[in-house]
């Protein structure tokens, strides 16, 4: 026993000394030469400037066959061919969803900087949004792209259930940048359903949970998308202010519908002309939403403080504190992460500190998380309360994905592509 | 969106739209701008940690005092497990998104033994020393063992057997020179956003590296 103490001791001595071999390289008396480590490099720049050079051709493209040429079609194959590009090709990583996080991550760790082509993949498709509307969902993206090829039969979600349903991508929003904060990880990547597909290869849930999606998505159009790309958030406030946008007539709006039943994803706003039943009350129900939105963002703040405390073992700090406190417990086995930190040799008391300074950050961090969260519901139920009036079937800029299915359906892009407006159309009629 | 005859009027909604357009571009060239001017200052191949203000090499760095971190870099970030932190709990081998890991054993022959009786070769219980199967520590068979002269012999690592299961590692380093290691083999590497490997390292010894050092090897 007193052998195996001393010897231990003897090893952890050599340990420390890292430079002390215990057995020390031969000379050898023939000609052997030592073998040198292989050390491959990374893939390089030249992908990267590639894949720069691609994304900014698609997005210029994707801008001039929705706006310009108006072209469904083409639309269609640019978006195949980014789903064979960034998807299958480029393996999905790294996408401007993803990037999110590196962003969030690089303004708050010194000790991580975004590399550029992750920067330039989260601020393009933004930039070209202001622009031109989100060019980059219609025909760039690969997640978009994937679940748009398997539309089958799009049935029309209830506007309740849509509306509702649009709020999660807010919450996905604000719980990545929660966990990337305070050490919790990349939720977005370990949520992206398609990841799996694109890699041909990977855990069963993922393969299965994007198989899901893509089911539901064959009646319910692009899921992720509507309801839950935290992207989409970022890329629909983008859209809201854009210079220009698609139109859905290339002239006139004859209020046909048409269009309205081609959108697949609900993001057309009907014209509600003649119709006044859409005024009464409006100023009076929207005041009394904003009258209580304060209470809302209260309810939710306090709410968030709790969720941000309950989300907290997300951190790796908190888990390993916990792990260690429910071993001297006697209450667990001991495990890996904690025979790694008695070994590291770093004080509990630096744990404990580290894991008060966590936790602390995710009841910030989810109070924040919950008056955002109330302001966008309040906001919401603001404009819910009516809507204003409409002549013309529009896009709904923030929704609108730019595919271009709506103007494939209009009578008056038909009379025009055929060369000529022959039939005139008295402004504001209705034809049913 | 084309003014129709009947609102050539000057929009409210347009105008605000203007405005918010502008301002969002101008803030992302603005913070864009910001971060391509500013240098990052690189310390023996890793981005700094310090904090400058208590940083002893403030003017080792080639910033001179205080040089402001940009948050964009023109590298690439690539995942590494440092191996100084890795414990060899064998994870790597399993949790990779690649159906083989990106994770390999590499080996320093510099600052390998050439030991007969190598701990990272032999089962601790091995009958003789032979290259029998029954008597190899590694699953795959993936070290082969080479007779250099008496009594040394030189271990190399075949790359497409091995799985990164670090079982010889453990072997080398508790008894061993610790010549052997794990390291991400970036011919391999997918470089997912986040690594599915570094979130369930129990050492929490993975790290980004700039693409131009990827390696933490050891003995250089």
């Amino acid at each position: 026993m007193k052998k195996a103490v001393l010897v231990c001791i003897l090893f952890a001595a050599l340990q420390a000394f890292g430079a002390v071999q215990r057995f020390p390289t031969p000379d050898f008396e023939s000609a052997y030469r030592l073998p040198q480590t292989q050390t491959p490099p990374p893939r390089g720049d030249l992908y990267e400037y590639i894949d720069t050079a691609v994304l900014v051709a698609a997005l210029g493209l994707a801008s001039w066959l929705a706006l310009g040429l108006r072209s469904r079609r083409g639309i269609f194959a640019l978006m195949l061919f980014c789903l064979a590009y960034f998807g299958f090709w480029r393996k999905g990583c790294v996408c401007p969803i993803g990037a999110i996080q590196n962003v969030t991550e690089s303004l708050i760790r010194p000790d991580y900087a975004v590399p550029l082509t992750v920067a330039v993949f989260f601020v393009l498709p933004l930039v070209f949004a202001l622009l031109y509307g989100r060019v980059f969902c219609a025909a760039v993206c690969p997640l978009g792209a994937i679940q748009d090829a398997v539309v089958l039969r799009p049935a029309r979600v209830p506007r309740a259930v849509a509306e509702a349903l649009s709020l999660l991508p807010h919450v996905v929003l604000g719980l990545a940048i929660l966990l990337v904060l305070n050490g919790g990880g990349y939720l977005i990547c370990r949520l992206d359903p398609f990841v799996a597909f694109f890699r041909l290869g990977g855990a069963a849930v993922m393969l299965i949970s994007g198989g899901v999606v893509l089911l539901i998505g064959t009646v319910v159009a692009r899921p992720y998308c509507r309801f839950f790309c935290p992207y989409g958030v970022l890329l629909g406030w983008a859209s809201l202010v854009s210079r220009r946008h698609l139109t859905i007539t290339p002239d006139d709006c004859v209020n046909c519908r048409l269009c309205e039943d081609a959108c697949p994803f609900g993001a057309i706003l009907p014209a509600n002309e003649g119709n006044p039943a859409a005024d009464r009350g409006v100023g009076r129900r929207a005041a009394r939403h904003a009258l209580t939105l304060p209470l809302v963002i209260a309810v939710f703040v306090l709410a968030g403080g709790a969720a941000g405390r309950a989300l907290s073992p997300a951190n790796r700090s908190v888990r390993l504190d916990r792990q260690i406190a429910a071993e001297d417990f006697g209450a667990a086995e001991p495990a890996d992460e904690s025979r790694a930190f008695r070994a590291g040799g770093t004080p509990r008391e630096e744990l404990r500190e580290e894991v008060r300074r966590v936790q602390f950050g995710f009841v910030r961090g989810g109070r924040l998380l919950g008056a955002y969260l109330g302001l966008v519901i309040g906001l919401k139920l603001i404009r819910l309360a009516g809507s204003r009036r409409r002549d013309e079937y529009e896009p709904d800029r923030a929704r609108c994905l730019s595919c271009g299915r709506c103007f494939e359906y209009c009578p008056r892009e038909h009379l025009k592509r055929r060369g000529g407006t022959a039939i005139p159309v008295r402004q504001h009629e209705n034809s049913t | 969106m084309d003014a129709k005859p009947n609102d050539a009027a000057p929009d409210r909604r347009d105008f605000l739209r203007t405005c918010a357009r502008w301002a969002a571009l101008a803030f992302i060239g603005w913070a864009g701008g910001r971060q391509l001017l500013r240098r990052r200052a690189r310390v023996s191949g890793s981005w700094c940690r310090a904090d400058c203000a208590d940083c002893a090499s403030a003017d080792g760095c080639g910033l001179g005092a205080a040089p402001r971190l940009p948050r964009v870099s023109r590298l690439d970030a690539v995942w590494q497990l440092d191996p100084a932190k890795c414990i060899q709990c064998g994870r790597c081998a399993t949790n990779c998104v690649l159906a083989q890991s990106a994770v390999k054993c590499f080996h320093t022959h510099a600052m390998c033994g050439y030991c007969k009786l190598c701990f990272g070769y032999f089962q601790p219980d091995a009958a003789e020393l032979s290259s029998a199967g029954e008597n190899q520590l590694c699953p795959t068979g993936a070290i082969r063992r080479k007779f250099i002269e008496d009594p040394y012999y030189e271990y190399t690592i075949d790359n497409d057997l091995c799985i990164g299961c670090g079982k010889c590692v453990k072997g080398c380093n508790t008894f061993g020179n610790g010549s052997l290691y794990l390291q991400v083999r970036h011919d391999l590497c997918l470089n997912c956003n986040e690594c599915s490997i570094a979130r369930n390292c129990p050492a929490d010894a993975f790290t980004r590296l700039p693409a131009d050092r990827p390696y933490m090897l050891k003995g250089s």
